[in-house]
């Protein structure tokens, strides 16, 4: 196990130089900062200090190598617009994002599973063909108009919730949390929901592929065969072996809604990490991409880490492979 | 004389298909006593399975029961409610599955497998039941159970599973064990282990068994009653050594030429010619005719299982009695 560990690990150091020097690349062919930054009006000896203190004079290869060594010492550079650490800013805002994409997770594997297992044990009930219609639904339909659908409905017309903000947050590890009150849950609701609505889709359905095909096993067969009671059927036998998929899609799937909740948030103007990327972009402020780039490129794989160490908690076959190696 | 511990009276299991009905178990009646052995014979699809699985009430729709009677020590287990049948399974009546890869569940572990099938039919602690599942495991020869209680399927040999399985089968000391074919997946030196173990505990605990199998040799070395099936039916019915040295229907004949150890050696294999008929759209008359080396006028009615000697029942209208002609 411990060598499995450090053997992913160290794979995990290879990634993670590999994606800098692409996103460092990457970033400095989009566009010069320079122009943006700088006033049009500075004269060239303005100009020339601005690029200095920037940095921006040196080739490439040693800007490269400055943010590296700056990277060994947990510096990402500091922001052009609001000229602080980038990291600083990303984890300010990191909370919020956070704590919607748990909730939408949350959300997804509440509804989504049960829903899922219901379809999946009565595929011909009339329920079960609309919640598979309804998932459908939730894969087509664009994000960013479910969300706009949700605040008419709920902000504007019903007017039972909040459309825009974090509201109320309470403090927990020094950082402060929206879930921790109940103004702060009212705001996170919609925008959870928003985002939760193609993972709750794809749970059902992943949910149900597994129900389905589990139930055709031998051993299902074999363990009604034993006379177990249907709910020990369903929730000991079936329910551990589609959990291996549904865990896998879901450790993955969370990433890139923390990578990519940027739609939703802007949506419902939710001050999270996906809207500083936005504005970021937008000013050509190198340091916070770079930095931003690194930070999802290191949860990446720190998901992927977990998935796989749970995969061999959920899989008995999967740990006698790694105690091997 | 005891009352007998299973009596299946014209069982019929059908499927309903959109295709239409599909009559794979059709008008099957036989008996197993107290302690012995029945060895269930057909071919793929000859409808031996799906009898073993009405009898545990373990038919997936679209099948059902669609008559006949399954008296279990006097009991009509058609007529009983899901509930009392599933008080029934694996306490009292026990079934064994074919592929020993396939029937134990790969994420959970044996003395999970083992104690929740204790503890659905018997309030105990835990320690109990695990107990009881050390002991069984003893009986059907795995050594240091204690330790092979810890461990999941995947690290288990194909014979070591089906002894599992036979051990869990065994866990309440079942009136009747339906084993479908769980030798067949098996190499021939372990298939001998379990059948010599499951032998010598039939007749240690009067445990009776179906033996559903394909291989005759099985059927000859343990079971003392067969019954031969064909397309849902039962064509032949009757004691084992002489069902197998004097058949009286000529599939039977042709099943028992078709063992390649019958053959001399040089001579090309026997077999019977063509394939079983689909059960969805069955020809009126007797379903054996089509391949039939005696086939005749009369075999366009349907034949009925009749006793033509002392024990022994066959549904054909022209049988082989009293000849030593033996069926190409």
């Amino acid at each position: 196990m411990t060598v499995y560990l450090v053997r992913r690990l160290i794979q995990a150091l290879f990634v993670v130089l590999a994606m800098s020097v692409i996103v460092f690349v990457g970033v400095f062919a989009i566009g010069d900062p320079v122009e943006i930054l700088i006033s049009p009006d500075a004269d060239q000896i303005e100009r020339e200090r601005a690029v200095q203190a920037l940095g921006l004079d040196l080739p490439l290869w040693h800007q490269y190598l400055v943010f590296l060594g700056n990277a060994l010492q947990g510096d990402l550079g500091r922001s052009f617009v609001f000229n602080e650490p980038a990291l600083k800013l990303i984890l300010q805002r990191m909370p919020a994002t956070l704590e919607l994409a748990f909730g939408a997770m949350f959300l997804s594997i509440l509804i989504g599973l049960p829903l899922g297992l219901y379809a999946g044990l009565r595929p011909n009930a009339p329920a079960s063909k609309a919640i598979m219609a309804g998932s459908i639904l939730g894969f087509s339909l664009p994000t960013f108009w479910v969300g706009l659908m949700l605040i008419m409905v709920f902000a504007v017309q019903l007017g039972w919730l909040p459309s825009t903000g974090r509201g109320d947050t309470g403090a927990l590890f020094g950082l402060q949390w929206s879930f921790l009150t109940v103004d702060g849950l009212a705001h996170m609701a919609m925008p959870a929901l928003n985002l939760a609505l193609f993972k709750i889709s794809l749970v059902i359905r992943l949910t149900r592929a597994g129900v389905r095909e589990t139930m055709l096993m031998d051993y299902v067969k074999f363990a009604r065969a034993k006379g177990l009671s249907p709910a020990r059927v369903t929730f000991v036998h079936v329910f551990k072996n589609i959990l291996i998929p549904v865990v896998t899609v879901v450790g993955l799937e969370l990433g890139s809604t923390i990578a990519f909740s940027v739609v939703t948030e802007s949506v419902f103007a939710w001050p999270g990490m996906g809207k500083l990327i936005i504005d970021s972009i937008n000013v050509l402020d190198r340091p916070v991409i770079v930095a931003y780039l690194m930070i999802i490129v290191l949860m990446f794989i720190t998901i992927n880490l977990i998935v796989d160490l749970t995969y061999s908690m959920l899989d008995p076959r999967v740990r006698l492979e790694t105690k091997g190696t | 004389m005891a009352e007998p511990t299973l009596e299946v009276r014209n069982l019929r299991t059908h499927f309903f298909t959109r295709a239409g009905v599909v009559k794979a178990v059709d008008d099957v009646s036989f008996t197993v006593e107290r302690g012995k052995v029945l060895g269930l014979v057909g071919e793929s699809g000859s409808g031996k399975s799906v009898t073993g699985f009405s009898i545990i009430g373990l038919v997936d729709p679209p099948g059902r029961i669609a008559g006949g009677q399954i008296l279990f020590k006097g009991r009509d287990l058609a007529r009983i409610s899901e509930e009392e049948m599933r008080s029934l399974r694996g306490n009292r009546i026990a079934m064994i599955f074919q592929d020993p890869m396939m029937t134990l569940n790969p994420v959970l572990r044996i003395d999970t497998q083992m104690i929740e099938t204790v503890q659905a039919h018997r309030k105990c602690s835990n320690e109990e039941a695990r107990q009881r599942a050390r002991d069984t495991l003893g009986m059907v020869g795995i050594p240091s159970p204690d330790e092979r209680l810890k461990s999941y399927p995947h690290q288990f040999s194909g014979g070591m599973r089906q002894r599992v399985a036979i051990a869990i089968a065994l866990l309440h000391e079942p009136e009747l064990i339906i084993a479908d074919e769980p030798t067949t997946a098996l190499d021939v030196t372990i298939q001998g282990q379990i059948l010599a173990e499951v032998q010598k505990l039939a007749a240690t605990t009067g445990t009776s068994l179906i033996w559903i199998t394909h291989d005759l040799s099985v059927v000859a070395g343990l079971a003392d009653d067969i019954a031969v099936m064909y397309a849902g039916r039962i064509v032949e019915k009757g004691a084992v050594s002489e069902v197998l040295d004097t058949p009286l229907h000529p599939y039977t004949a042709g099943l028992i030429g078709s063992v390649p150890s019958r053959n001399k050696r040089g001579e090309p294999l026997r077999q019977i010619p063509g394939m079983t008929p689909s059960l969805l759209n069955l020809p009126p008359g007797c379903a054996f005719r089509s391949r039939c080396p005696r086939a005749a006028e009369p075999c366009m009615a349907e034949p009925a299982m009749e006793q033509i000697l002392p024990g022994r029942e066959v549904r054909c209208f022209l049988p082989l009695t009293g000849t030593t002609e033996q069926a190409a």
